[in-house]
């Protein structure tokens, strides 16, 4: 077994004990970046550097008997949507190549303060708009179960990296499925907060209303550890809530039994594939045998989920995306001749066609004439779609579903077929919508061996139930103990 | 139909820079005059990853503007982005308030000749202040200067109430006045921290249906204003009257040419896409905070004027000057505090003391004496201890040296004398050594009273009492 293989909280364990070093765990993961990067292609930039300067700090620590947090000296990934102050920072995206933040993300300067060495900047889809890193101006991540396939988006280089132990956890951002979808392909766990719970300064803006970042790592206990870390009332992000952080590891053990579970029927629909149905109706079969009861619920309004979702979240993009002009900072289209045309060239040049296609499509959204039909209408049916999960909420405990309709697809299949690439997130959208907490878990794989994970929805604020029920199924079967076959 | 045939409809929107400390969404600061790009951070550049937190202090001055107006403050806003490009916007949106603004529906009185009107206020909202593009940068480039990027703004909608340019100044000057009572702007028009746009239409009078209106910019003095509404006004009366019709339109106020010319058409219009701003939560005001800013809003120039007139007993003219600004106004409450003549004190000010402090310079925060001195220099005229000339001399040094009164008399040696046997004894002097005079005087040559009086003051370095002078002489001279 190599160092890598640990969990978060197995090598945090041995760093306690002074059985390893953090130095070692990030030469272990550098190493295990040489070997198998080429292939997986997870990381945009890898800070060497920084990152053992920081493992470096972690063992003083340790070695003083005074470790800054749990997980000090924990090799971790970022996705590459997080500012980094002083490292190159693009959300996948050529308008900001060559960026360096002058400041750290809240999430960022958390996970430094906990003593987390953080190894580097990981693929995604341009500006976290895409089901598949096909998006990423720069290359597709590929999924380390089957190089041909995709590892998810737009947190596909985040989950490509923990399932290639390449990192031991990782931070990616959810926006409508974001780190969910990616987990689920890649038999890792992961978990969107409730809007509000992590702080969204210093995250590249998709969607400011439905953005959340949040945890991905091999294990439950893991996805807690560093939930335990992010989750902090920032004054500096408005929307942050100011809600007391709960300890995510005391009830993790604490089973299902008693618990009801709901079991959305708009969620098995027609078009999912047979292997992913089969996989979660046997999962639901064995919450029943360890003790919970799973209630028919109805969530009505899901079908309009992903129309509003595409209206809302293009919309606030348009806006969102703006600031990137060329005038302050990232690429500037130099030939340009007047400010029409620098704005022009720049964006024309510096994003892709899918940032373009939801750039476009928000501004026609929330044009004169038009914004009564399109983005006040999809707020409305946001509304109705919160407010069929608060009916869910008053009958179940937590609600179930597949996390996406099929397992990893092929690299290269739906890439010009943008509609059918949008159905991918059908599952996870409307829990940002309602703005509700999400977590994905391994719970089998296809024949053909590709993972499936089961969604589980929640109660705002309610992450430590939601964690505590993926653990029940997750101690059955450990399904994370298999390595990708890389 | 003659331009008197015309009904001009006017309604001004001001945008006033709060005096905050502070950026409305940063804790950059809004110091005027720091060195470009300066008073920045992150957030206030447009960074990715920048998300704004309010300025509790903005929405204060927002609340306490809208108690002052009149207006009703709503207990929920909502903030908007108004979305376009340019290189002074570093979000490319600005953040404001749109449908959901924080005061609406007040009012401001102001004077006119036919006497009070008043001017009803639409809307007050807050929003972010842009940057400064500077394009004779050299080498035809043009550069960017964000320091009044997020600077807070009020923006003061009124309601077409206003019927001529003289009405548009005083409603300006009026709202300009509250706003510095207030302490919650500097009115510098120049500097641009109090800056107004104007939508000026014309309708034939007797008719209630407004005309296409036309919006006015550049507008940075109350002369350029009254200027810009009037030119404004006759050009859509020369429209309308060669069979033309005013187009919907933004027009620019030309300084050197004295004329409006047209900045952008209706159809050129920007569409911002205005939405509600999805990093900021609704705003929500308390009633025990518009309770508190209501006990705390300050006496306003209107309310502060009328009492003047009836405490202090001062014509409006005084009253008026001495109420345009709250430091004058308190510094007069001062003095009057120490000396009951009010008309008396309001001549001092109005004369001698506006006088000096325009000829030195000095603000009245850093006038040298004190309110008590001055009220004992007033005494000392009134007393006779010095003349009223004389008292105008001191009052120059105690505003140069803060000296007190007193101590400049008698350094100075500028005590008048009132001493009747002194004053006796150079009466009689100079009537001895001028027997000729008197003789002619008391031939009927009243003239020569003068030249006494011009004697014995100079015989006493001009430190005579007037009074007892004339009188003595005159009793001397057997009148
Ligand atoms: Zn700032």
């Amino acid at each position: 077994m190599q160092l890598t293989d640990l969990t978060m909280l197995e090598l945090a364990a041995k760093l306690a004990e002074r059985a390893v070093s953090s130095e070692e765990a990030t030469r272990a993961c550098l190493e295990r970046i040489r070997q198998v990067d080429s292939k997986v292609r997870a990381f945009l930039r890898v800070d060497e550097e920084g990152a053992l300067a920081a493992a470096r700090a972690s063992d003083a620590r340790r070695k003083a008997g005074s470790p800054a947090s749990a997980l000090d000296g924990v090799p971790l990934g970022l996705k590459d949507i997080f500012l980094t102050e002083g490292v190159e920072t693009t959300a996948g995206s050529r308008i900001l190549e060559g960026f360096v933040p002058p400041y750290d993300a809240t999430v960022v300067r958390l996970l430094k303060d906990a003593g987390l060495p953080l190894v580097g900047k990981l693929n995604m889809d341009e500006f976290a708009m895409g089901s598949s890193n096909e998006s990423s101006a720069y290359f597709p991540s590929h999924n380390p179960w089957d190089l041909a396939r995709t590892p998810g988006g737009s947190s596909g280089g985040s989950a490509a990296a923990v399932a290639a132990r390449e990192v031991f956890g990782a931070l990616g951002t959810d926006t409508g499925g974001s780190i969910r979808q990616p987990a689920a392909f890649t038999n890792t766990v992961g978990l969107k907060p409730t809007y509000g719970r992590v702080s969204r300064y210093g995250v590249i803006a998709y969607a400011s209303s439905l953005d959340q970042p949040g945890p991905m790592a091999r294990t439950v206990a893991d996805t807690a550890a560093l939930l335990q870390l992010i989750a902090r009332h920032d004054p500096q992000d408005s929307t942050s809530a100011a809600v007391e952080t709960p300890d995510y590891q005391a009830d993790l053990e604490a089973g299902v039994r008693g618990l009801k579970l709901g079991v959305p029927r708009e969620y098995f629909i027609e078009g999912i594939d047979p292997e992913v149905e089969a996989s979660i109706r046997e999962t639901l079969r064995e919450y029943e045998r360890l003790g919970a009861t799973l209630v028919d619920v109805s969530l009505p309004h899901t079908k309009y989920a992903l129309a509003t979702y595409y209206l809302l979240a293009s919309s606030e993009a348009s806006s969102n995306l703006a600031r990137y002009d060329g005038i302050r900072y990232g690429q500037r289209a130099k030939d340009a001749r007047g400010l029409k045309e620098l704005y022009a060239l720049t964006r024309e040049r510096g994003f892709g066609p899918e940032v373009k296609r939801r750039i476009m499509l928000g501004t026609y959204a929330l044009s004169a004439g038009y914004y009564d039909a399109y983005y006040l209408r999809a707020q409305k049916v946001r509304t109705l779609i919160r407010e069929d999960f608060t009916k869910a909420f008053q009958q179940v405990d937590a609600v179930l579903s597949p996390t996406s309709p099929v397992p990893a697809f092929k690299l290269g299949e739906k890439v010009d077929d943008p509609l059918s690439m949008y159905l991918m997130d059908v599952f996870t959208l409307p829990c940002n919508l309602a703005g509700l907490p999400g977590l994905a878990v391994p719970c089998g794989f296809t024949k053909a061996g590709l993972p499936v994970g089961l969604q589980i929805l929640g109660r705002p604020f309610d992450e430590a139930r939601l964690l505590r029920i993926a653990r029940a199924f997750e101690r059955e079967h450990d399904f994370f103990r298999r390595p990708a076959p890389l | 139909m003659p331009v008197s045939d015309f009904q001009p409809v006017i309604g001004l929107e001001v945008h006033a820079q709060l005096l905050t400390q502070s950026k409305i969404f940063c804790g950059c600061s809004t110091a005027f005059g720091a060195e470009p790009n300066r008073n920045t951070c992150p957030v206030c550049l447009g960074m990715p990853g920048v998300l704004p937190v309010l300025n509790q202090r903005v929405v204060e001055f927002a609340v306490r503007t809208g108690l002052a107006l009149e207006c009703t403050v709503k207990k929920t806003s909502v903030w908007s982005r108004k979305n376009y490009f340019y290189p002074d916007l570093p979000k490319g949106y600005q953040i404001t308030q749109y449908d959901l603004p924080i005061c609406e529906y007040g009012r401001l009185v102001i004077d006119t000749p036919q006497g009070e009107k008043v001017i009803r206020v639409r809307r007050i909202h807050m929003e972010e202040d842009a940057g400064k593009n500077v394009h004779d940068a050299g080498g035809g480039q043009s550069l960017v200067d964000l320091n009044r990027a997020g600077v807070p703004l009020l923006e003061i909608v009124s309601e077409p109430d206003l019927r001529d340019a003289d009405e548009a100044v005083e409603y300006l000057k009026t709202l300009r006045d509250v706003l510095m009572y207030l302490g919650v702007n500097d009115g510098n028009l120049e500097e641009g921290s109090f800056r107004c746009d104007a939508n000026v239409s014309v309708m034939p009078k007797g008719s209630s249906t407004y005309g296409q209106r036309c919006e006015l910019k550049n507008l940075n003095s109350f002369r350029f204003l009254k200027q810009a509404v009037e030119y404004e006004i006759s050009r859509q009366v020369d429209v309308i009257e060669s069979g033309g019709k005013v187009s919907q339109e933004t027009r620019l106020w030309d300084v050197n040419k004295g004329v409006t010319r047209s900045m952008r058409s209706k159809e050129e219009a920007h569409d911002y896409r205005y939405f509600p701003e999805p990093d900021l939560p609704p705003l929500h005001v308390s009633d025990e905070a518009i309770d508190a800013a209501a006990k705390a809003l300050p006496e306003l120039p209107r309310a502060k004027l009328t009492r003047f007139m009836s405490q202090y007993g001062l014509p409006a003219y005084d009253a008026r000057i001495l109420t345009a600004e709250r430091p004058l106004a308190d510094f007069f409450e001062a003095c009057a505090a120490h000396y009951a003549d009010g008309k008396k004190l309001s001549n001092w000010f109005l004369g001698e003391l506006m006088r000096l402090l325009k000829e030195e310079g000095t603000p009245l925060s850093a006038l040298a004496f004190t309110p008590a001195q001055l009220a004992e220099l007033l005494g000392a005229v009134d007393k006779g201890t010095v003349s009223s000339n004389a008292g105008k001399d001191v009052l120059g040094e105690m505003f140069r040296t803060g000296k007190a009164p007193s101590d400049i008399i008698a350094e100075k040696g500028l005590a008048q004398v009132s001493d009747t046997g002194a004053i006796e004894a150079v009466v009689d002097d100079i009537l001895a050594k001028n027997a000729g005079e008197v003789e002619k005087y008391r031939a009927g040559k009243k003239q020569v009273f003068g030249f006494f009086v011009g004697q014995v003051m100079k015989a006493m370095k001009g430190k005579g009492n007037p009074a007892l002078v004339n009188d003595l002489l005159k009793k001397k001279l057997g009148d």
